[in-house]
């Protein structure tokens, strides 16, 4: 590709042709499985506010069920954002409220414990998040540090031994699980599908639950930029404030862009370093396009190997011993 | 004490052996293998590496040091133990 062709635009969707493809394939797919609707779970975020809306092009707003599911660390606008989507395309939905259900399994209790192990002032009323460094400076391996917050604001960064990592993630991941549960329950009670929420981005690099939000029947924007489920949006009419929400994994007590803790880039360069490296472009083409060097663009092609090296277990079905061939093609 | 680079390239491969590879014979790696284009090790196994260099040689690793050069081969594994036990 000529690097007077590299831009922004070459996300740029026919979204009418898009939404009509993907309510038909949505629609068939149901069909095809003998289920009568789909649930979808509302963050308040962006991908799951199209997905919603497309549901509600394919099947019809009658064939759609809303889940708002916020717990103690969401954020305290991700209710109202959710519930603006159900009420705006007009399909029943209810609120689950999560916090008991993880008080008691303890996830709560498990990610301080080993927030505690690193940070041992760590108590109640601190807020806490994790973050990854950022690609573009740090040229080395990524490892997580652990952020904590004191109720006076006084904020604490270190580097998590594995350990430590491991169990904050382990029991952050009840979250997206919990709320599967959830769904699977409302799906099963009203034959319905779920979905699931991932757009291209998080899909390729794994960064999804997995039997949590990686769990679905039907991903509608799995195969999409992020920056086109945002042309979807507007296509859609989702409500401006839901598209003007930034990105949020909406999951820490802290405040934390997808950026810092997973992302190496903001998601409209991000988008154009994976369509860039899935399309063979030089590094220094893309560079161009967003404001980088030609080297930075080069650590993030690489950072996406090593992210789909890394979780590719997440996309891989269980490993039987031996292929049971009668039920191939069911 | 004074670190023989032969003996903590072995302690090393034993590690690989047993943790990474679950008891498989490292077969075909070399000292000088990237780990992570090899795929052996990804950066969980960056931590656990981390937490070997400290149990074995009682080296610690500062975040800056978490850098291919010293953690993504053998040698350059070996190489920053030497460095930092010196």
């Amino acid at each position: 590709m000529a690097s007077a062709v590299f831009s922004k635009d070459v996300l740029k969707l026919d979204c009418a042709a898009e939404v009509a493809k993907i309510s038909g394939i949505m629609q068939e797919y149901a069909q095809k499985c003998r289920k009568r609707g789909v649930v979808v779970a509302l963050s308040g975020g962006i991908d799951s506010s199209v997905t919603a809306a497309l549901s509600v092009v394919a099947l019809g707003s009658e064939r759609v069920f809303g889940l708002h599911m916020p717990e103690r660390d969401s954020s305290g606008e991700t209710l109202g954002l959710s519930q603006s989507i159900s009420t705006h395309f007009g399909f029943a939905s209810i609120v689950e409220e999560l916090t008991p259900i993880l008080e008691s399994v303890g996830c709560y209790a498990r990610r301080d414990e080993a927030i505690r192990s690193a940070i041992p002032e760590y108590g109640p009323g601190w807020k806490s998040k994790i973050v990854l460094p950022n690609v573009i400076e740090h040229v080395g391996f990524n490892f997580y540090s652990v952020v904590a917050q004191s109720p006076n604001g006084e904020q604490i960064k270190k580097r998590l031994p594995l350990e430590a990592y491991l169990q904050i993630v382990a029991a952050t991941n009840f979250k997206q699980r919990v709320r599967k549960m959830l769904e699977y329950y409302h799906a099963d009670r009203l034959n319905h599908l779920t979905t699931g929420t991932p757009n291209r981005l998080e899909y390729d690099q794994g960064f999804f639950v997995k039997l949590g939000d990686g769990a679905a029947d039907i991903k509608p924007i799995a195969h999409l930029y992020k920056s086109q489920v945002y042309q979807l949006a507007e296509h859609l009419g989702v409500p401006v404030e839901v598209r003007k929400r930034p990105p949020t994994t909406d999951t820490y007590s802290l405040s934390q862009g997808q950026d810092e803790f997973y992302f190496s880039l903001p998601y409209d360069q991000m988008d154009l370093c994976l369509y860039g490296k899935n399309h063979g472009v030089a590094t220094g083409v893309v560079a161009e396009a967003i404001g980088l060097t030609a080297e930075q663009v080069g650590r993030v092609y690489k950072d996406i190997d090593v992210k789909r090296r890394s979780t590719q277990y997440l996309h891989l079905k269980p490993k039987l011993m031996e292929d049971v061939s009668e039920l191939t093609g069911v | 004490m004074t670190l023989i680079e032969s003996e903590v390239k072995a302690k090393l491969k034993t590690f690989i052996a047993k943790n990474f590879l679950l008891g498989k014979d490292p077969g075909s790696l070399k000292d000088g293998d990237s780990f992570l284009d090899t795929g052996i090790v990804d950066s969980t196994g960056v931590l656990e590496f981390v937490a070997f260099l400290q149990e074995t040689w009682s080296v610690e690793t500062a975040d800056d040091e978490l850098t291919m050069e010293n953690f993504d081969s053998i040698n350059n594994l070996a190489g920053f133990v030497l460095k930092k036990a010196a």
